[in-house]
């Protein structure tokens, strides 16, 4: 661990999220509104010392919507990233170690998976359920898993090879203690690199489907909701679009950042953002 | 090449069974069944509307029935008609017994999504090689460091925030483009060159946008390729030669580096399809991505379980496709060596 932070990009990355995390936590003290508090006699201000982001098309606080809006974004991303992990890395350990059939049946719907285009799958599915942030946070998990399972398989295929595990193997180690205690653990750089990069692929994917009015619903905040807004009133409020789309921006960077620096730092072999 | 594309081809048998179970499970992942959903989000479908979805889908029999005649019907490509557009057809034109001709939704959508799609990654790639070129050939120098920063942020920016500020800017402050819509209103009365004019000028964001947020990953691909195969041997024997550098990266190197892109381009396409959805929708462009956002939103089924089938289909073609060109352009897969 202290091998990645001592990485630049791995720093930086740290640094936004972790600002981001804290303004999410501390977002009721910080919020100097009530971010659904409407307040017909302050719609639509531009950004002054009342209201550090203006307020939105129902007077209400931006700065105080953004600052809630940053637990959601969170919230979405490592939810919707766990369950993706925790199905890739199931899926992928039994296809990378059992081979055979079981291997064929779930590469192929590994293919399946990515052979439908993922936003049209989402939005397929959100259409016969109705958009919530829970239901989002599972459609998201459940159409991001396939590139964990085939970077599991990956790592397991290659690993199993691997002199340290044959003699695990000859000395009579189960297949539960062979999968658990050696496969596993040397996995894991690969698998946290992706989590933290799906988690900023997670967080853009939530933002448009709420910026669509197909993710989290109003007047719930989230950053994409409020760009909806800024659409709206593009052209009299700039700042309904520019700090909610800034905010992403700066999110998503981090986590990309501390991705790609967690590769480089743990694992020196490559330094490439992958397929 | 003829075994090649058979094989190929075969392959693809299994991958269309899995998509047709995925998209008839979709189907019944509604709580009930279809037609109760579709009366709760909608309370003016009429008994007679929720007859026929159920007939089209022939809700009452079994399950594995059902998902047989799901599965004839993916076949035959028959999705049925609109419930919300004028019961327009889905995916191909019509005619009714007056020999009238109704156009089906994709069939008018599809080529729309296509032609921005096709004309922003024949983009992507102009401007992403010589950057990726230029990043490995200067590498770790300022060039490659601000490229990089490029890369970086590409990855991270949504594109609907920077369609909305391209609009702010471009549309609303300058007012150089047009912000929604395909044609002006007078655009019947153009010439044909003031057609392709105006087309274009309409087009110009929606094609542009796609084509910057694609173009991070693309330019990482090219510059990560570079610099695999200048650790060649054969490059190193290129420069001991004393071929200039130029020669060396341009013909020696980038076409080697240049293969695998045929492959990623393929698989982009998936991501190409799924993103017309948004830009589509904020430009009010009326191809696929639109129509899938307006069915998903009025729950029209048929529209919405056609565009996934098609959706899916067009990905596979796209791969196809990208196998037969790399195979062509690589003999090592053709003679099928290796591998």
């Amino acid at each position: 661990m202290t091998r990645a932070l001592s990485n630049p990009l791995a720093r930086w990355g740290l640094a936004i999220i972790a600002a981001v995390l804290l303004m999410a936590l501390l977002a009721p003290w910080l919020a100097p509104y009530d971010p659904d508090a409407i307040d017909v006699k302050a719609i639509l201000l531009s950004p002054s010392s009342a209201h550090w982001m203006g307020t939105d098309g129902l007077g209400r606080d931006v700065f105080s919507r953004m600052l809630f809006g940053a637990r959601i974004s969170l919230l979405v991303g490592f939810v919707a990233v766990g369950i993706a992990t925790v199905i890739g890395v199931v899926l992928g350990a039994i296809s990378g170690f059992y081979s055979g059939w079981v291997d064929v049946v779930i590469m192929r719907l590994v293919d399946v998976m990515l052979s439908i285009p993922t936003f049209f799958l989402i939005l397929a599915v959100i259409a016969f359920l109705t958009p919530s942030i829970w239901n989002i946070m599972i459609v998201i998990g459940l159409t991001s898993w396939m590139g964990v399972t085939r970077l599991v398989r990956a790592e397991f295929l290659s690993l199993r090879e691997r002199e340290f595990v044959l003699s695990a193997q000859t000395l009579g180690a189960k297949n539960g203690r062979l999968i658990f205690r050696h496969l596993l653990p040397n996995s894991l750089t690969p698998i946290i690199v992706s989590s933290v990069l799906g988690i900023a692929s997670a967080v853009l994917l939530e933002s448009g489907l709420s910026f669509l009015g197909l993710g989290v619903q109003p007047p719930q905040a989230s950053w994409g909701n409020i760009l909806t807004d800024g659409k709206e009133y593009i052209q009299f409020a700039w700042w309904l679009s520019l700090f909610p789309g800034m905010a992403i921006l700066l999110t998503v960077l981090g986590y990309n950042l501390l991705g790609e620096g967690l590769r480089d730092a743990l694992d020196p072999r490559t330094n490439s953002k992958g397929s | 090449m003829m075994r090649y594309l058979a094989k190929r081809l075969f392959w693809m048998v299994p991958l269309l069974v899995g998509i047709s179970l995925i998209s008839f499970l979709i189907m019944h992942l509604a709580p009930g069944d279809i037609t109760t959903t579709e009366a709760g989000f909608n309370p003016k479908a009429s008994e007679e509307s929720r007859q026929k979805l159920r007939k089209l889908y022939h809700l009452d029999e079994p399950l594995i029935v059902q998902y047989g005649l799901w599965l004839k019907r993916m076949a035959i490509l028959d999705f049925g008609e609109s419930f919300a557009s004028h019961q327009r057809p889905v995916l191909w034109e019509k005619k009714d017994e007056k020999g009238e001709v109704t156009k089906g939704l994709i069939q008018e959508a599809l080529p729309v999504t296509l032609l921005i799609n096709v004309v922003s990654l024949i983009l992507t790639l102009i401007i992403s090689i010589p950057l990726g070129i230029l990043a490995a050939k200067y590498r770790n120098l300022w060039q490659d460091r601000s490229i990089t920063v490029l890369i970086f942020v590409g990855f991270s920016i949504p594109g609907f925030w920077l369609s909305l500020l391209l609009m702010y800017w471009l549309g609303v402050v300058y007012n150089v483009f047009p912000i929604s819509g395909m044609h002006s209103i007078n655009y019947q009365y153009l010439t044909a060159p003031h057609k392709i004019y105006d087309t274009t000028h309409h087009l110009f964001l929606p094609i542009i946008i796609p084509s910057l947020t694609g173009l991070a990953g693309f330019t990482l691909f090219v510059k990560n390729g570079m610099l695999d195969v200048l650790h060649q041997d054969y490059i190193t024997t290129a420069r001991a030669k004393g071929l200039p550098e130029n020669i060396v990266l341009g013909r020696h190197a980038l076409r080697n580096a240049l293969l695998p892109l045929i492959t990623i381009i393929g698989l982009s396409i998936p991501g190409l399809i799924g993103g017309s959805v948004i830009s589509e929708t904020i430009f009010s462009i009326p191809g696929m991505g639109k129509l899938f956002y307006d069915a998903v939103l009025m729950r029209d089924f048929p529209v919405i379980m056609g565009i996934l089938t098609i959706g899916a289909a067009l990905t596979l073609i796209g791969n196809l496709l990208a196998d037969i060109a790399y195979a062509w352009a690589d003999p090592r897969v053709r003679r099928g060596v290796g591998q």
